[in-house]
Formats: C-alpha cells, sequence, structure tokens
C-alpha cells in the first residue's frame, strides 16, 4: 500500500510537469492547427533561464528559499515567454496562409536552432543545480515502509494547481479567454468580430511558453541537472500527453500529462525502469485505437 | 457610405471578382443577386479584407480600407452576418452576442443584448445554450444578432434565408426592413432569393462570373424580363 502510493505520488509530481508542457502544444494546435515541434525547446530553456537566475542570486547572496524561487520563477517566465513570442514572431508568423507543411519544418527548424544556440552558448556538458529545496514528510506504515513527500512534489502538484485554476479562470471568464476560444473555434469568423487575431495567437504562444517556463523551472528543482538535450524527451512526452488527452483540449492536456506521468511512475516502480518509456508511448498506441480523438478530444467534423 | 471600384479579388489561381464596382449609400439596402459561384460572398468578404483585394480600391465613409486588416476594417464599423453563419459553435449563444460586442468594446452591452432579444425573442430563451446546438433559424438569429452588437454603420449579410424554414424567412427580412428603417443602417445583401431580397432593396446589382452585369433599383430590376427569366422563375 505505502509503496503504491509512493508511486502514485511520484506519478502525479511527473505528470503535472508533463501537464504544464502540454497545455502549450494543446493550446496552439487548437488555434492555428500546428504542432510547436520547438515547444520542448522552450521548456528547456525555461530549466537553463532557472539555472541561470539562481546563480546570479547566488552571487548576489540572496538564498533564502522563498524569496529565491519566487524571483526565479518571476525571470524563468519573463525570458521564456520572450523567447516564445520571438519563435511564433520570426518562424511561423511569415508563414501563416502557406501552404500546412511549412510552419512544421519551420518548427523543426527552430527546435534545432534553439539546442544548438543552448549547447553552443551554455555548454554541452550537464549542469547541476544545488537543492533549493529539500526534505519533504516522510510517513511510516506499520509495516515498515515508508512514503515520502518532497517539498519539491508539494510545490509542483499546489503551484500547477493554482495555474489551473487561474487559467481556468482566464479562459472560460475573461475577453481574453473569449477571444481565444473564438480563435479556436473559427479564426476567420474571430477577425470578423474584431479581434486581433495576430495578437491573439502571439499570446497563445506566450502563455504556453510561460506554462513550459514553470514546468522547466520544476524539472530543474526535482532533478537537479539539466542539460541542452532535455527539451528533446519532455517535448515528446508532453506531445504525447496532449494528444492523448485530446489536442486542442486543455482540460485534455492536464490529463493526459496525469495519466503518461502515472503510467511511467507505475511502470518504474513495479516493473522495469528501462521500459518506462515504452510502457508511456504504448499507451498512446492503445488509446488512439479506441479513442482516435484522444480521452477528451473532439470530432473534428461539427453540426454545421 | 461604401465604395468599391473596380475590385479584383483571387482564391490561387482563381479569379473570384473580375473588376467589380458597387456602392451603398447612407441609409440604403443594396442588395447583390446572382447564380451560385458569381462572387457574391467572395465580394463581401473582400471588402473586409480577405482575401484582400489584388487591384481596385475600396473605401468606407471616405477612407480607404482597400490594405486594412480584417479585425482593423470590422472595428470601422462594418459589421457582417457571413455565409455559413459561422456561429462559434462551443460558446453560448450570450457568449456569441459578447463576441459580436467586441468592436464596440462591450460599453453598451446590456442595452445591446437587450435589443437583440427583442428583435429576437427566441435568442432570450436559448441565451445559455451552445451555438452549435441551435437550429438553423436560430442560427440565422444569432448571426443578425452577432452582427448588431457592433453597433454597425454599415451590416453586410450573406444570405441571411438559407436553409431556414418560410415562416422564419419572413421574419428575417421584416427584421431587415426594420433595422434600415428604425436606425437608417445600410445594408448590404447578397441573397439567392431574389424577389424577398429585391422587393425590400432600394437599389441592386447582378452579378455573374465575377461581373457586375446589371444594376437598377429594386423595383427596376424586378421588372426586368432577363432577370425575371434568369432569377425569378419559380422562386417566391
Amino acid at each position: 500500500m505505502a509503496y503504491f502510493l509512493q508511486q502514485l505520488i511520484n506519478g502525479v509530481a511527473l505528470g503535472m510537469v508533463y501537464g504544464l508542457i502540454a497545455i502549450g502544444y494543446s493550446m496552439v494546435y487548437g488555434i492555428i492547427g500546428m504542432i510547436n515541434f520547438a515547444h520542448g525547446e522552450i521548456y528547456m530553456i525555461g530549466a537553463f533561464v532557472s539555472i541561470i537566475a539562481f546563480t546570479l542570486l547566488g552571487m548576489l547572496g540572496i538564498s533564502w528559499a522563498p524569496l529565491a524561487l519566487v524571483l526565479v520563477l518571476i525571470v524563468a517566465i519573463l525570458v521564456t515567454s520572450l523567447y516564445g513570442w520571438t519563435v511564433e514572431r520570426i518562424a511561423y508568423r511569415p508563414l501563416r496562409g502557406s501552404f500546412r507543411l511549412a510552419p512544421l519544418i519551420s518548427a523543426i527548424g527552430m527546435s534545432i536552432f534553439l539546442q544548438t544556440y543552448v549547447q553552443i552558448a551554455q555548454g554541452a556538458k550537464i549542469k547541476p543545480l544545488q537543492p533549493v529545496v529539500t526534505g519533504g514528510f516522510v510517513f511510516t506504515d506499520p509495516t515498515g515502509f515508508t512514503v515520502t513527500i518532497s517539498w519539491i512534489q508539494i510545490l509542483i502538484i499546489v503551484l500547477t494547481l493554482v495555474l489551473m485554476a487561474g487559467f481556468t479562470w482566464v479562459i472560460t471568464r475573461t475577453p481574453l479567454g473569449r477571444a481565444q476560444r473564438a480563435c479556436q473555434q473559427d479564426l476567420k469568423m474571430a477577425a470578423l468580430c474584431g479581434v486581433d487575431v495576430d495578437r491573439t495567437i502571439s499570446t497563445t504562444f506566450v502563455i504556453g511558453a510561460a506554462l513550459a517556463a514553470v514546468a522547466g523551472l520544476m524539472a530543474t528543482l526535482y532533478y537537479g541537472v539539466i542539460d541542452f538535450f532535455i527539451g528533446f524527451l519532455a517535448g515528446v512526452k508532453a506531445f504525447t500527453a496532449a494528444v492523448l488527452g485530446g489536442i486542442g483540449s486543455i482540460p485534455g492536456a492536464m490529463l493526459g500529462g496525469l495519466v503518461l506521468g502515472l503510467a511511467e511512475a507505475f511502470w518504474s516502480g513495479y516493473f522495469s525502469i528501462e521500459y518506462k518509456d515504452v510502457a508511456a508511448f504504448t499507451i498512446l498506441v492503445v488509446v488512439l485505437i479506441f479513442l482516435p480523438t484522444g480521452i477528451l478530444g473532439k470530432p473534428e467534423i461539427e453540426k454545421v | 457610405m461604401l465604395e468599391v471600384e473596380n475590385v479584383v479579388a483571387r482564391y490561387g489561381a482563381i479569379e473570384a471578382l473580375k473588376g467589380v464596382s458597387i456602392r451603398v449609400g447612407a441609409g440604403e439596402i443594396v442588395t447583390i443577386i446572382g447564380a451560385n459561384g458569381a462572387g457574391k460572398s467572395t465580394l463581401l468578404m473582400t471588402i473586409c479584407g480577405d482575401p484582400r483585394a489584388a487591384s481596385g480600391r475600396i473605401r468606407f465613409d471616405g477612407r480607404e480600407i482597400t490594405r486594412m486588416a480584417t479585425y482593423d476594417i470590422v472595428r470601422l464599423g462594418i459589421a457582417q452576418a457571413p455565409e455559413g453563419r459561422r456561429i462559434f459553435p462551443r460558446m453560448t449563444v450570450l457568449e456569441n452576442l459578447m463576441m459580436g460586442a467586441v468592436p464596440s468594446g462591450g460599453a453598451y452591452f446590456a442595452e445591446d443584448v437587450e435589443r437583440v432579444f427583442t428583435l429576437f425573442p427566441r435568442l432570450r430563451e436559448r441565451q445559455n445554450q451552445r451555438g452549435g446546438t441551435l437550429s438553423g433559424g436560430e442560427q440565422q438569429m444569432l448571426c443578425i444578432g452577432r452582427a448588431l452588437m457592433a453597433r454597425p454603420r454599415l451590416l453586410l449579410m450573406d444570405e441571411p434565408s438559407l436553409g431556414i424554414a418560410p415562416i422564419l424567412v419572413r421574419q428575417i427580412f421584416e427584421a431587415i426592413v426594420a433595422l434600415n428603417r428604425e436606425r437608417g443602417l445600410p445594408i448590404l445583401l447578397v441573397e439567392q432569393n431574389a424577389y424577398q431580397a429585391l422587393k425590400i432593396a432600394h437599389r441592386g446589382y447582378v452579378l455573374a462570373s465575377g461581373r457586375v452585369v446589371m444594376q437598377g433599383t429594386g423595383r427596376e430590376l424586378l421588372a426586368d424580363p432577363e432577370i425575371r427569366a434568369a432569377y425569378l422563375e419559380g422562386g417566391h
């Protein structure tokens, strides 16, 4: 039981990181119908900005963890959002209205560019982060097994829940969210309603990048090491999560992330850690066979 | 009010408008009739900048709008109830109306929603229902209501009678006339139902293969034997 609980906690924390990244894929797909393959790199940049910011704060002598975390979070979100915005501006917007595969190719190029750029600018070596947040709660059950919830896991879960609540409020209740949904449902009509579609698309990239920055910071704290290549696997996993949940659906992205995180954690815990990725992608294949549009996805055809 | 001068528009290689000139004056209902594929809907969309005119000029209130972005044109006061109605399917009726109010900044929202609900009482009953679940007639009302929420100074309507029950067609045409008379709203109306459209229009243009082939007052066009033969036979 204790062991099960431990995997559950690990899986939820991991799943939320995937979910945060997956939202960026899903939102962008929903609004302009392209897969932003550079999104994993945006997450990686979020992680690098976090490490750099921690180092700078350390040099300035700010070492009180809560303050450092808040500052790093703000810096990571701002800088990473700027990257997200810029990528859209220079690599995708000029190709809008071009043939469907053009922005996709551009996205792959952007992904390689960002990876290489970080590799050159920051070096190819693994970057460690001194533990910022340590400790947690340890419970021991009568049989002697222990369950640990680290502060980092609590931070990941709470922060993600808060972000999701805020994000849901923005999407469902504010003019910005309405414009967002309108663009997602009918871009042409949204323009005919006077919505500045270009700005709405930019905002989508910024929001996606901000969430990926949070995920990058969380992953850095959680694993303690990063390198320029982490965006690839995280990106593929998060993309899988988005497809699993139903691409275009925001709750779906979060749900897909959780399913994937739990699958990985349980597979690693009960079978073998080497095959956890096989398990994750097997779930994707099985779900797509039975639910081609994902768990919460909507069929492409609407009632007209 | 609106002047379209020699406008050419293309969809890829297809030239949908081959030099069209029309004019809508203040307080006028102007209709454009013509067969399927004549370029009627393209003309309305080109006025809104999507697609942009490849050549020619479009002026609204003396201001050139030919090269402007769609949302900027719309914010000048041109609202469109487009072909196929294009209701946001996963938004409620009220949210659809909120989208319509984007150009007016939502400042008069309560007042304008009330006016739309008075014009189309059915929408009040359905206000919390999703757009995609409405019937065709209800969607058409919502489509017109949404356009009115913008407080437009010019209303473009594309086939408001398409695919809805005859009794609703009459109700919608009555609403169009009322909007024009009571608020002096100029309306550019594209219709396949040429008889109904010409009856309420001050003036009309006949479009064929991307060109204006005839124009005149509503009454003149209604009486024209060629038009009777081509567009009115059997149609009431």
